[in-house]
């Protein structure tokens, strides 16, 4: 792997930020990758546009932004809308089944999940669909384990909540494997 | 043999732990994007380690808390960006004047004025040499990444308390935020500097009275030691000493002699891919990454592209632009802002190379693809 390039894009309060953190943890501490992560918010706390950058690479990351990401992982109508003109053929998209419009180019790949209503209903809190995200994002890309993601989660999240988010990470899994 | 920790870590959270472990004990501020995140860390970290956070009522009051703190033997720092850099400005001058050491961070966003306050640039490389007024020294130093930002944070509070002077950090909203991997040395195994102590009786004490290497050893307030801290120029009293024109000529030629005869120890420079160089990119900051990217791009490409990277802008490495000024056939200056540095590679390669600016300053980063063009241009 030379260098993959991820975004995770969504609204405030869906955990975008610290999933993307956690993503890059588990590339760059628990599988010896180089990773960065970036992001970028609106001034509200919940609620806005919310975006994670992370880049995983063998070699030394430098140039640390993305211009055309190999992956897009989509939680918001908006989210597709802005992104969907930076993608390459060989880029592959993980968008929420809420999302009814994505136009990107035919070679283009689009894997459409229940990660939201996996999340509120299936687990039982939205708060945790950046576990679901990164759990269906590891079973169809394979650019970490599932047990690299797990490790990095168990070590950023609030203690109590471990069963919550870990029952969040397999559903996540789960559907993801299901459309591979 | 410590024990290395492997991290994934923001650039602003590195520099609040790296301040730590220097054995910072003080931090005065008053938040402001994108630099925040080192007072929220420090607000957290310093209590825990014995020492003092206090959020300021502005900007101007935190620097002057920080002079003070550090002038009672505690070390300090404060972080700020641009527009709280710019109201620093004042004390800055009189920390240098009266050789405090400090550490003032400036996570770099767009300006001028509030600008664009989330955004990355670098405007503030002039305005860390010469914003305070009056012919003083300084140092002035500029991480490329997050391992860079701890490691210069530690060196800055080292060359501080070494030359008894302030020492800004340069960094940028990139750098700031960014989270990459590190590899963070054993702190155990980390050189610690601390200012030099007096070592004569309070009665024979002269607070201003240098040694060879042209710093005063300290006393620190409180210790029992009469102490004078004039703004003005001063004897080796302290008293003030305004009309006398012989003091005055030894006072500003000491404080800049006591960072000039350092140079070797606080200039940091890199040369990568710079043996066989036919044209060179001299770059800092988060642009050092980019051209970093736009060097391995052209070598596969068969450009001999290579990079001059420092990570001191001030005192500026006159002697390594010099050493390839022959060599290359270019060099290429990439900064995001107007053009500031490039100015003194001119100076010192003007004669002997192409000196070529590339200037971005609406917020993005200049990529490897804008550099590669301009190699592109000048072969």
């Amino acid at each position: 792997m030379e260098r993959y390039e991820i975004v995770i894009s969504g609204f405030g309060g869906q955990g975008v930020v610290l999933g993307g953190i956690i993503l890059a943890e588990a590339a760059a501490i628990y599988e010896d990758k180089n990773a960065t992560h970036n992001q970028s918010y609106g001034p509200e706390a919940r609620g806005g546009a919310s975006k994670s950058e992370v880049i995983i690479s063998d070699k030394t990351v430098h140039y640390p932004e993305i211009e055309k990401p190999d992956i897009l992982v989509a939680l918001t109508q908006e989210a597709v809308n802005k992104f969907a003109s930076n993608l390459k053929e060989s880029s592959i998209v993980l968008a929420d089944s809420s999302i009814k419009e994505i136009n990107v180019a035919n070679q283009v790949k689009v894997y459409s999940l229940p990660i939201i209503e996996t999340a509120a209903i299936e687990v039982g809190s939205e708060l945790v669909t950046n576990m679901v995200t990164l759990g269906a994002l590891a079973a169809i890309t394979k650019v970490v384990s599932k047990e690299a993601l797990e490790k990095s989660m168990l070590s950023r999240i609030p203690k109590g909540t471990e069963e919550l988010n870990l029952k969040a990470l397999a559903k996540g899994f789960e559907i993801g494997e299901q459309v591979i | 043999m410590g024990k290395k920790q492997v991290k994934l870590m923001q650039g602003n959270e590195a520099c609040a732990e790296a301040a730590i472990v220097a054995g910072a004990r003080f931090f005065a501020g008053y938040p402001i994007t994108p630099a925040t995140e080192i007072a929220e860390t420090l607000a957290k970290l310093l209590p825990q380690n014995g020492g003092t956070f206090i959020q300021m009522e502005d900007e101007i009051a935190s620097m002057a808390a920080v002079i003070g703190a550090s002038i009672g033997g505690v070390k300090s720092m404060t972080a700020t960006s641009g527009p709280g850099f710019t109201l620093k400005q004042e004390n800055l001058g009189y920390a240098a004047m009266i050789e405090i050491p400090c550490v003032i961070v400036n996570v770099q966003r767009g300006g001028p004025s509030t600008g664009l306050p989330t955004l990355p640039a670098q405007m503030d490389v002039m305005q860390a040499r010469w914003g305070t007024h009056g012919d003083h020294p300084i140092v002035v130093l500029s991480p490329s990444t997050v391992y860079e930002f701890y490691i210069l944070t530690i060196k800055a509070f080292n060359f501080a308390e070494m030359l008894r002077t302030p020492v800004i950090i340069l960094s940028d909203a990139i750098v700031g935020h960014l989270r990459e991997k590190v590899v963070l040395p054993d702190p155990s195994e980390i050189e610690i500097v601390n200012r030099k102590k007096t070592d004569v009786s309070p009665e024979k004490f002269l607070p201003f009275k240098a040694d060879e290497d042209g710093v005063p050893p300290f006393a620190n307030y409180g210790e029992g030691y009469r102490y004078h801290m004039t703004s003005n120029n001063h004897d080796e009293s302290g008293a003030p000493a305004t009309n006398n024109h012989k003091v005055a000529d030894a006072l500003l030629r000491r404080l800049h002699n006591k960072v000039e005869k350092r140079r070797s120890e606080i200039i940091i420079t890199d040369e990568i891919m710079m043996d066989d160089a036919e044209v060179a990119v001299f770059a800092y900051g988060c642009t050092a990454r980019s051209a970093f990217s736009a060097v391995e791009i052209t070598r596969e490409q068969g450009i001999k592209l290579g990079l001059i990277k420092t990570q001191t802008l001030w005192p500026f490495p006159y002697e390594a632009i010099k050493k390839y000024a022959n060599q290359v056939k270019a060099i290429i200056v990439p900064e995001m802002n107007m053009g500031q540095l490039v100015g003194e590679v001119e100076r010192v390669a003007c004669k002997d190379t192409k000196v070529t600016p590339l200037n971005k300053f609406d917020g993005r980063m200049i990529t490897p693809e804008e550099i590669i063009s301009t190699v592109k241009e000048v072969i």
